[in-house]
């Protein structure tokens, strides 16, 4: 397939009105592939007159295509993303944990269906504006590297793309600056070039969050406690918080601020202790499920390598156990805040390596049974 | 990649001539028809003669013509003017009528009309019985389209329109689809108002004609100059006018032969599919010569169209959404309901002028090619 010529290779963008993916496309075009450009439309936001929000970005979508020089379409994946990734949403979340849907829709949205609709098109490749790299290897695998932009590196969403998947990717700005992508649009007159980024989880896009869980699950307020069990005041559904979280607790008063550090499902309590590095809010290993790798071959025994545990955290230093369906990730150093329901991310160097989903934490051995 | 136009239901490209008399137009007659001077007399005369082609064209009255910006204003003036003149607050419609009706209809009704939304059998066809048992003391209107823009099927009018003549029901009938591939004649057809757009019939956009019935009540949608005997304010656009006539009288002259040329095209077309292979099931019977609805299993229309279009031929199928994707068709939903395979993979060819067997066969080759593929996935 890499031995075709680019004007014989059939690349499908992703394009979501957005500056990334407008450059992504522009690029392609450039270096004379047969492009075409395609917008998702995942999620139904028809307002109360009858718009839907989406039509703006698609506008862009049809503007930037239009100066590039290549034909645009629309693809509704309304059903799929409702059943793969909104459900697991909903269902993470009513387990008391803090989903990652972004990990989710390129699992299963972006690399599946939409791949699967590229390919019907006859596309050789699917291309994105995501900031990461393919690297084509000796022995005929494809490895997914960090983005060159350090603070704008995406392999942390795209942890669980397994090697076919890699193998039909192109991600043409990972291997620049977001400064440089920006001047880019700028330089070729992009409509999309001083677009602000969209921020947020998609679906939600900027409305309020709390507002839009309520609308799919019960909130049932209840105490919010220090492990010590003095109360500090009431929270509005565990569902709302996640650990390390600052923000929203509405306690006063002098001395450190307070953070969640737990959560008690079955009596419903929020827990919180005062200052940013409250012991509780540390561990030292994890165990991950869900795991998938970029290789075919995936790692067995013992693995010493980094992990992220959020998106733009700086790596740590891990040792991971692969047992069975699960991995236990035991860090060189305590690290804060890890939250279940989160990626948990390899890395050997610049490559990304797979993922998984955080399940149970520990600290010296024992289960914080209100982290995870 | 030399494309093969097959949405001519959508919109058709305008015929030579048409072009050259619209062009000539737009240099030469740029009076208004309202003025009392030598120029405003050349741009009255082309107006009132084209005026005549419009009317003899469906058997009126020179008067009863309207000239309007297309069918959307065409069916919303009759539909708003109609409800602000009668007393009574009943309409019957259709649920497989052009938007332009349905969410005029809509609209009244999100002011207190009561709307009744008479459902189609699985050809697409109306019932004028259903139409019969729907009247009211206070229908004031009836509003069903001659020929669906989606499936093709050509409904019950004539008959619709004996059961209503006798009534002081106004009886309204959306022609844009049909206008210019069926003869129509509005003394059989018993109709009090018809739509009908230049564009459809290679004329230009923009421009289209509402019949009135002379004693038919409307009250006007704009308000202004007192052209059009005050039913329609505003300078006529004369060039576009005389350009749609050209188009009616192009119609008109060749209307057998396009028959003729349109139904060959849709066995072609259905003995490739076979020859091929290519399962597939017919959308409405009853059908305008140009429009031919297909349903092939095992396809997903969103990949199909486009695959289509790369390989340079262009159909259609439902409504695009405002954000691009399609929208499953009212029309498809309301005759084989909500869940029905047929709205995920139904596309629509429409036929029309500048197309040749040979861009049939290829068209119809290459759908049986991607049909087949899609298909194997």
């Amino acid at each position: 397939m890499t031995a075709k010529a680019p004007q014989d290779t059939r690349v499908v963008v992703g394009m979501s009105g957005g500056v990334d993916s407008s450059v992504a496309a522009y690029l392609l075009k450039e270096q004379g592939y047969d492009v075409i450009g395609i917008f998702m439309k995942n999620w139904d936001d028809t307002d109360e007159n009858g718009v839907c929000t989406a039509t703006d970005d698609y506008e862009d979508v049809i503007r930037v295509c239009n100066q590039i020089g290549i034909p645009y379409y629309a693809v509704n994946f309304e059903k799929q993303y409702w059943d793969k990734v909104f459900t697991y949403f909903l269902e993470e979340y009513k387990a008391g944990r803090t989903p990652n849907p972004d990990v989710m829709c390129n699992k299963e949205i972006k690399f599946k269906a939409f791949l699967e609709h590229a390919l019907s098109l006859g596309a050789d490749y699917l291309a994105t504006g995501h900031y990461a790299q393919v690297a084509h290897a000796e022995n005929g695998e494809t490895k997914m590297l960090r983005g060159k932009d350090n603070n704008k590196d995406q392999t942390y969403f795209l942890n669980q793309l397994n090697q076919d998947q890699l193998s039909k990717v192109m991600f043409p700005i990972g291997h620049m600056e977001k400064k440089r992508v920006r001047e880019i649009a700028l330089e070729a007159g992009l409509a999309t070039a001083t677009k602000k980024d969209s921020t947020g989880i998609c679906f939600i896009g900027e409305r309020n969050f709390k507002e839009f869980l309520g609308q799919y699950l019960p909130a049932q307020p209840g105490s919010m406690e220090t492990l010590d069990g003095v109360k500090k005041g009431s929270h509005d559904g565990l569902m709302y918080y996640t650990i390390g979280q600052r923000q929203g607790l509405g306690i006063g008063g002098a001395g450190d601020p307070w953070f969640v550090i737990g959560k008690d499902l079955d009596k419903n309590i929020l827990y919180v202790g005062q200052n940013i590095n409250h012991d509780a809010l540390f561990s030292d290993s994890l165990s991950a499920v869900n795991l998938s790798f970029t290789s075919d071959t995936a790692p067995t025994g013992t693995l010493k390598c980094t992990a992220k545990f959020r998106y733009r955290q700086a790596d740590v230093g891990v040792t991971v156990d692969f047992k069975g369906d699960e991995a236990i990730v035991t860090f060189d150093e305590p690290v804060r805040a890890i939250t279940p329901g989160q990626a948990v991310v390899f890395y050997d160097g610049k490559e990304c390596l797979g993922g998984g989903t955080i399940d149970r934490v520990f600290k010296n051995g024992a289960r914080l049974e209100y982290v995870g | 990649m030399k494309q093969i136009y097959l949405d001519h239901a959508a919109t058709s490209p305008m015929h030579p001539e048409v072009a050259e008399v619209f062009s000539q137009a737009l240099g030469t007659v740029y009076g208004n028809p309202s003025s009392i001077h030598g120029t405003g007399r050349v741009a009255r005369k082309a107006l009132d003669e084209a005026r005549r082609i419009f009317a003899g064209s469906i058997n009126a009255n020179d008067p009863e013509i309207v000239f309007t910006s297309g069918g959307t204003e065409a069916d919303n003036f009759a539909i708003f003017g109609t409800a602000a003149k009668k007393a009574g607050k009943h309409i019957i419609t259709s649920t497989i009528e052009h938007h332009a009706v349905l969410h005029a209809c809509e609209k009244l009704e999100s002011e207190g009309y009561d709307v009744t939304y008479l459902p189609v059998d699985e050809n697409g066809s109306v019932q004028a019985e259903d139409v019969k048992n729907a009247l009211r003391d206070d229908t004031i209107l009836v509003t069903i389209m001659l020929g669906n823009n989606e499936v093709g099927t050509v409904q019950p009018i004539a008959e619709i329109g004996e059961l209503l003549k006798d009534t002081d029901v106004v009886f309204h009938t959306d022609a844009v689809q049909a206008y210019g591939v069926l003869p129509i004649d509005v003394e059989a057809l018993h109709v009090d108002l018809l739509s009908v757009s230049a564009h459809k019939l290679n004329g230009p956009k923009g421009i289209g004609f509402l019949y009135q019935r002379k004693g038919t009540q409307l009250a006007p949608l704009l308000y202004g100059g007192e052209q059009e005997r005050k039913r329609r304010a505003g300078t006529e656009n004369v060039p576009a006018i005389m350009a749609f006539a050209k188009a009616v009288q192009i119609s008109l002259e060749t209307m057998d032969q396009k028959q003729t040329a349109y139904q060959g095209y849709k066995e072609i077309f259905k003995n490739i599919l076979r020859e091929e292979g290519v399962e597939f099931k017919e959308n409405g019977t009853n059908q305008m010569p140009h429009v031919l609805n297909l349903s092939l299993p095992g396809i997903e229309i969103e990949s199909f169209l486009v695959n289509l279009d790369l390989a340079g031929i262009s159909a259609s199928s439902g409504s695009a959404c405002t954000a691009g994707s399609i929208d499953p068709s009212h029309v498809l939903v309301a005759m084989y309901g909500e869940r029905a395979e047929e709205l995920r993979n139904s596309i629509r060819f429409s036929f029309g002028i500048g197309l040749s067997e040979e861009q049939i066969t290829e068209a119809a080759q290459k759908t049986a090619q991607i049909s087949k593929r899609l298909a194997l996935k």
